[in-house]
């Protein structure tokens, strides 16, 4: 990492710090659910962007994450951030079950597979012989943490909003250095080496079936993290917050902020947060259809998202265009 | 018993509906190796011209047969516009592709028509048919739309010139172009067909489930797991698929796992098959000599 | 004024120049022969003529430029184009791959008629009419690729290897029938082979070609007398 980035991030921290004493509180809440998403995002582009598996269904991690975060809280009496690592671990589990079978499943398979699951995913948690722990259709409330004590000792009164942004925040740093790492060692290595010649990689001797077993496990990792997260904030969970349009919404986050780009993983969240919320006051269905065009436009003429386009940008600035090509992956040939 | 025949025979009906929509899925395949995610949307869109048709006093066979006309140029349009320039991306941009058109689709749909849920009309009549206690007439004649259908299809693919190059150009697109068979056009062909074909699996689904736009989320599932089950390049094998998929989902969710956990049916059925037998019972096992 | 006139003509696979500028011209109703090592650009040649790859130079049929045209309105000419490998639509049934040989012809009685023709030509083939054409051994899919060719009613046929993996009979039966064919129906032919003694018998110009350009040209008689092709081509 050069000083430049270094800098950069240093900043963005820094805003990031100052954000909730500068905005509404429902800004405040806008943007912890930014962060939520960008963790989510994160968890998808790990598979999709860096593994090459594509999944129409992170929605149903992202449920996993939810309920277990609400049914340890409410029905065990845990408190909200034991619920963060446990759901977790247990979507770690479950992804990579997942990904058992879908090993055999190539590119366009997987995707249905993935798109059956999603669009099946709202029945599934509605299921009556469930309901003792799910709540059924009702869903489960959850109460709102508040800032621990010993901030108000330290003269920092935040309030619960402000409290929950700040260990959103916390989690996504954590998150984010996490898959960072993981990405820049030789998992993260073997992941894309699969991505891009299967065969070369077995040829090196990467054990194939594990490390898209394991992809899948960190992915589905990363989105139920960020699922318990989201519960904690929205303070509700329900089955049919969970539909197909959820992981469609984490796809569209993935294409438009940038594939097998970390960064892009927070611009994909914005994008999925905030435009929405513009193109609400056109028509209540505008935002699809706005998420639809940008989804083909984006496809059509900028594949490498936000995120390349910055790095385009910034290349073109810099004027350092004939040095190295900077590394971007894109979903065209 | 009485009531297992019920279920079977309803079954049936719904069948034939998934049996249209999987077929549209397996010549898109074909042609392609493309799974198209937006087929359902497609029919849903093709649907709800059919209802603005209907409610500007068409009768409803005009409506029917001018919904047919509309979603077969609408097909074409779409393969012309959107879908040939990413024919031979990587399957990540193709989803990304199928996926935004499914959004759009149903968005607009909910912007010029609402959310709403409407009633569609069947063109059959009220009482059940020929006395009998198993079946209403709607599901009768859906079947036998179907089978219409699927009838003519097949006369056209088997004895008609253009059926046979829109297979030529679905196996061997360079072999197809050397006998001047316009291979582009020919997969724009087969996208109209899908539309079309698709348009009257919603005609005949909406009086069922009512119109709406997600009405065809559980149907486009249903259709996968009855093409994938009959083989994803057999279109005899997604008939079959999709009457044998009707009649499961029916049967096991009135008697064994209940209505509410239906779509678990497809669910379970896409990935048991793809995971077990990719081919399904019908998928070709390619024979050449080299 | 010549049936087919190749001028500089230059392609390239990617990155990768195959022909360097080749120039030939071809009379209607000969039989031409293009003679060459393999990757001399023989086939690349071909797949040039009908607008498979991307070329650069001029190229005219009967005095209208083909080059830029898409590969389809090139047959529609009447060009037909006996592939390397065959082309065989393996899950259509033996007529089926025959009829699509007829595809953009309108008149429907002839093509009966050609149909019928064909089967005397090629006994084999009537006997498996409804069978797979992809179960067909591989003699069978070649006779079928030349037969789908002539379906076309072309004024030139462009063969690619006809006699690849054929026993030396049927070497000599089909090549018998191209010369038929090219005597009663006036079908010109360009044909690319590895056996030369056999394309030198049968043709009645030849043009030799090494990596990407034309080296040696002529009557076939001329060429034969050619020491270096003699030594090169025929061993002897």
């Amino acid at each position: 990492m050069n000083k430049r980035t270094l800098i950069g991030i240093v900043l963005v921290l820094l805003l990031a710090c100052a954000l909730p004493f500068a905005v509404s509180e429902y800004r405040n809440f806008q943007f912890t659910l930014v962060l939520i998403y960008s963790i989510a995002l994160l968890g998808l582009n790990i598979l999709t962007g860096f593994n090459g598996q594509i999944s129409l269904g992170h929605g149903a991690f992202y449920a996993i994450g939810a309920y277990c975060a609400a049914i340890l809280m409410e029905q065990a009496g845990l408190p909200y951030w034991a619920t963060i690592p446990l759901a977790g671990a247990l979507c770690l589990g479950a992804g990579f079950l997942f990904g058992l079978p879908a090993l055999r499943l190539e590119g366009l398979y997987l995707a249905l597979a993935t798109f059956a699951l999603g669009v099946s995913l709202p029945q599934l948690l509605k299921y009556h012989r469930l309901e003792e722990w799910t709540g059924g259709v009702q869903g489960i409330v959850i109460t709102k943490p508040d800032a621990p004590e010993f901030l108000s000792g330290l003269n920092l009164a935040l309030n619960q909003d402000q409290w929950l942004y700040f260990f959103t925040l916390a989690v996504a740093v954590l998150m984010f250095l996490l898959a960072r790492n993981l990405l820049r060692g030789r998992i993260g290595r073997a992941m894309m080496a699969i991505r891009d010649n299967p065969i070369a990689a077995e040829a090196m001797g990467i054990n194939i079936s594990l490390v898209k077993s394991l992809t899948f496990g960190i992915s589905a990792m990363f989105t139920g993290i960020a699922g318990a997260l989201s519960a904690i904030a929205v303070q509700f969970v329900a089955p049919d917050s969970f539909n197909i349009f959820l992981s469609i919404t984490f796809l569209i986050g993935i294409v438009i902020g940038g594939l097998a780009s970390i960064p892009g993983a927070l611009y994909g969240a914005l994008f999925i947060q905030f435009v929405p919320n513009i193109a609400d006051e056109i028509s209540k269905a505008a935002p699809w259809a706005i998420f639809g065009l940008f989804l083909l436009g984006f496809t059509y003429l900028m594949p490498t998202g936000i995120a390349g386009a910055i790095r385009l940008g910034w290349v073109r600035l810099t004027r350092k265009a004939h040095h190295k090509p900077s590394r971007v992956t894109t979903i065209l040939p | 018993m009485d009531q297992f025949i019920h279920q079977v025979l309803a079954g049936l009906a719904t069948g034939g509906i998934y049996a249209s929509v999987a077929l549209a899925l397996v010549m898109i395949y074909q042609a392609t190796h493309l799974v198209n995610f937006a087929q359902g949307e497609l029919a849903m869109f093709s649907t709800y011209i059919a209802w603005a048709l209907i409610n500007a006093g068409l009768p409803y066979w005009g409506a029917f047969f001018l919904t047919v006309g509309f979603s077969f140029v609408l097909g074409v349009v779409i393969e012309r516009v959107i879908i040939r320039p990413v024919e031979n991306f990587p399957a990540l941009a193709v989803v990304v592709v199928f996926i935004a058109l499914l959004v759009i689709l149903n968005s607009v749909t909910g912007w010029i028509y609402s959310f709403t849920i409407k009633s569609f009309p069947s063109p059959f009549p009220e009482q059940t048919l020929f006395g009998n206690k198993y079946m209403s007439s709607h599901e009768i004649g859906a079947i036998g739309v179907t089978l219409v259908l699927l009838l003519l299809l097949y006369a056209f693919f088997r004895y008609t010139p253009l059926g046979l190059a829109m297979r030529a150009a679905a196996q061997n697109p360079e072999s197809s172009r050397l006998v001047g068979i316009r291979v582009g056009w020919m997969l724009a062909l087969g996208w109209g067909l899908a539309a079309a074909i698709g348009s009257v699996a919603g005609m005949m689904v909406a009086p069922i489930v009512f119109l709406d736009p997600n009405m065809m989320g559980g149907v486009l599932l249903y259709a996968f797991a009855a093409a994938l089950l009959g083989g994803i390049d057999s279109p005899g094998g997604a008939v079959f698929g999709g009457f044998l998929v009707g009649v499961l989902e029916n049967v096991l969710g009135a008697f064994v796992i209940g209505n509410e956990l239906k779509l678990a049916v497809a669910l379970v059925l896409i990935i048991g098959v793809l995971t077990v037998r990719p081919s399904g019972f019908f998928g070709k096992v390619h024979v050449t000599r080299v | 004024m010549a049936l087919l006139e190749v001028l500089n003509l230059q392609a390239a696979y990617g990155q990768t120049k195959v022909l360097h500028g080749i120039s030939f011209a071809m009379e209607e109703g000969s039989i031409t022969t293009l003679l060459g090592a393999n990757g001399a650009g023989k086939t690349t040649t071909l797949r040039a003529l009908c607008g498979m790859v991307h070329t650069e130079g001029e190229m005219r049929f009967a005095g209208q430029r083909i080059d830029k045209r898409a590969t389809e309105d090139i047959v529609r000419l009447g060009i037909a184009h006996v592939p390397d490998g065959r082309g065989t639509f393996v899950n259509l049934s033996t007529e089926e791959n025959l009829r699509l040989g007829a595809y953009t012809r309108q008149d429907r009685d002839a093509v009966e008629r050609d149909l019928e023709r064909i089967y005397s030509y090629f006994p084999r083939l009537r006997e498996r009419r409804t069978q797979q054409a992809g179960t067909l051994s591989g003699g069978e899919q070649q006779m079928l690729a030349v037969s789908r060719a002539l379906m076309l009613r072309p004024k030139l046929m462009l063969l690619d290897e006809p006699s690849f993996g054929l026993a030396p009979l049927l070497v000599k039966e089909l090549f018998g029938i191209l010369r038929a064919v090219n005597e009663k129906e006036h079908v010109s032919m360009l044909l690319v082979e590895q056996n030369a003694a056999m394309a030198l018998a049968l043709a009645d110009h030849a043009y030799i070609i090494e990596t990407g350009r034309v080296v040696l040209s002529g009557s076939v008689d001329a060429i034969k007398q050619d020491d270096a092709v003699r030594r090169s081509y025929l061993g002897y």
